[in-house]
């Protein structure tokens, strides 16, 4: 009854672990069964390896976390090579985050996920940490345009382009990765932030900015997943603070197909299955018998 | 599972020195010295747990020696008897504690946590106690029944030597150095041993979000390259830290 269908793949939920913070699930796994998951979104990969950002990386804000981890990650060809067997080894759907800096970058990242064992692609046009996560290529939708477009031509695997609430106009910017081919759309990333420690007269992070996630930002990410959902008809995976069964089903109603939980992680570290369990629960209280009757049902002014 | 996330009874949670608490928690499984939990003593009003190293564990009780810094060990300090509080963990790699010979443990305030149940542990070797301080002294009549010498210094000469403990550190008497406390302190110790040929494990310290080594936020730069503190640490070697990286 929990499953869902995504670009005619198949999830036994619709609780994907979010990007960045479930690593290749490995660790988890040693916690809870992982299989249990709807999919396991890999922490962000770029073409070659990255060691990530210098200084403090994670910083707790009112509600949320700041991060600045800065996509390091064993480059694809590690990837592949190392933990994706180990993967492979969990039965649930794996989406390879991909990022890059130029769209050079994310086509030679496409040819290399092409032949491997990953079920889809999510691009990441907006980790706000790096030059290389993409972001300046999710602020403006003619250039996410360019970006998804090329992606597409060559691409074997489904493309879903992970969108940052940065950009200029969230809803302009879902069209025109509709527009360039996009498979599937996630939103939000993380919220571009800031945190100033007034004894050392700094900022807190090294890039001065940082990503701001956790419930904080629930309600914003909530509203975007509303409007991009009414914008295309391509499937939409909503994220942003979702921390509760009761806010999985809040996105999925505004329109969200599956959901990634991310922050959550953090605060207990099997709450994905927390969220599956009480979604199913509301699901048997409510008498429903397939998410796809609650799905998109809100309708606003 | 490797792991457990579970809620426990807090037996005692009291300050031992200015702003030092020791939480007593009922916890049944044993955690190696230098080795950490997560701890979250709050509902909302924090998300992340807080990584405090393992001070002591006796008769199926497990304790934290902390000091109240920010907002989460804050919070700690007024959890009372009785609480439940959520654990997560034995997280990390600890000390190895199967040696012999002359080892000198080496602290910088509150750095000394972890040192008690590592010196418990440490059975086989003739230990010397290293202990810096800001001002106030703790801890120190504790463990000695398990050291052959201790030496203590405080910035404002309060109690023992005047200074830095590294001021009064002989490092060519030892044949392992362990080490817990502020970063200088301890890149100064590997510097000073460095000469002598002598191995130093240090125990780092990282702000830390999922305390397993998914999320890569507690990084620490090494000769390897990056090493995540919560899971290939938090005690390294010196040398891989310090000098090398």
């Amino acid at each position: 009854m929990l499953n869902v269908s995504l670009c005619g793949i198949e999830l036994k939920n619709p609780v994907i672990a979010a990007s960045g913070t479930f690593g290749f699930g490995e660790e988890y796994n040693n916690v809870f069964d992982v299989s249990k998951l709807g999919g396991i979104a890999t922490k962000g990969l770029t073409l070659n390896k990255r060691e990530g950002n210098d200084g403090l990386r994670i910083y707790e804000a009112e509600s949320g976390i700041m991060n600045s981890v800065g996509l390091q990650n064993p480059g694809i060809e590690e990837f592949i090579k190392t933990e994706l067997p180990k993967m492979k080894k969990f039965n649930t759907v794996i989406f390879a985050n991909l990022g890059g800096g130029t769209i050079e970058e994310y086509l030679s990242g496409i040819e290399k996920l092409n032949n491997s064992d990953i079920d889809m692609i999510e691009l990441n046009i907006s980790c706000p940490n790096v030059k290389a996560g993409g972001m300046a290529f999710g602020i403006k939708s003619n250039i996410a345009y360019d970006v998804v477009s090329r992606v597409k031509e060559i691409a074997k695997k489904p493309i879903m382009v992970k969108l940052s609430p940065n950009a200029e106009n969230i809803v302009d910017m879902s069209e025109k990765c509709c527009k360039a081919g996009a498979d599937a759309i996630s939103l939000v990333n993380t919220f571009k932030a800031m945190a100033i420690d007034i004894y050392k007269r700094k900022p807190v992070f090294n890039n001065t900015f940082a990503g701001l996630s956790g419930p904080a930002i629930k309600p914003i990410a909530l509203r975007m997943v509303y409007e991009v959902s009414r914008a295309v008809d391509i499937p939409v995976v909503g994220m942003g603070g979702i921390t509760t069964w009761q806010d999985a089903i809040e996105f999925i109603m505004a329109g969200a197909e599956a959901v990634q939980v991310g922050t959550a992680n953090f605060i207990k570290p099997d709450i994905c299955l927390d969220i599956i369990d009480g979604i199913k629960s509301f699901m048997v209280s409510e008498n429903i018998k397939n998410l796809s009757e609650i799905k998109g049902t809100i309708r606003g002014v | 599972m490797q792991y457990k996330y579970e809620r426990v009874k807090i037996q005692s949670n009291a300050e031992v020195a200015n702003n030092i608490y020791k939480l007593v928690i009922e916890c049944n499984h044993e955690a190696k010295p230098g080795q950490f939990y997560m701890l979250r003593g709050w509902d909302n009003e924090l998300l992340l747990g807080r990584p405090i190293s393992v001070h002591d564990v006796q008769d199926g009780l497990t304790s934290f020696l902390y000091e109240v810094r920010g907002k989460g060990t804050k919070i700690l300090s007024t959890l009372e008897t009785g609480y439940r509080i959520e654990i997560f963990g034995p997280h990390g790699k600890g000390f190895n504690t199967n040696v012999k010979g002359k080892v000198a443990v080496v602290t910088g305030g509150i750095g000394i946590a972890p040192m008690y149940y590592t010196i418990k542990a440490l059975k086989n070797a003739q230990i010397d106690l290293f202990a810096g301080f800001r001002d106030e002294v703790y801890l120190i009549d504790d463990l000695k029944d398990f050291i052959s010498s201790s030496y203590v210094a405080t910035n404002n000469g309060r109690i023992g030597h005047k200074g830095f403990i590294t001021d009064i550190f002989n490092p060519w008497e030892y044949n392992l150095v362990l080490c817990c406390g502020p970063e200088i302190m301890m890149e100064k110790i590997v510097r000073m041993c460095r000469d002598y040929k002598t191995p130093v494990y240090v125990s780092m310290e990282r702000h830390m979000a999922c305390g397993i080594g998914a999320c890569l936020v507690c990084t620490c730069k090494t000769k390897d390259g990056n090493k995540r503190v919560c899971k290939d640490g938090p005690v390294f070697s010196g040398e891989d830290v310090f000098l090398d990286a």
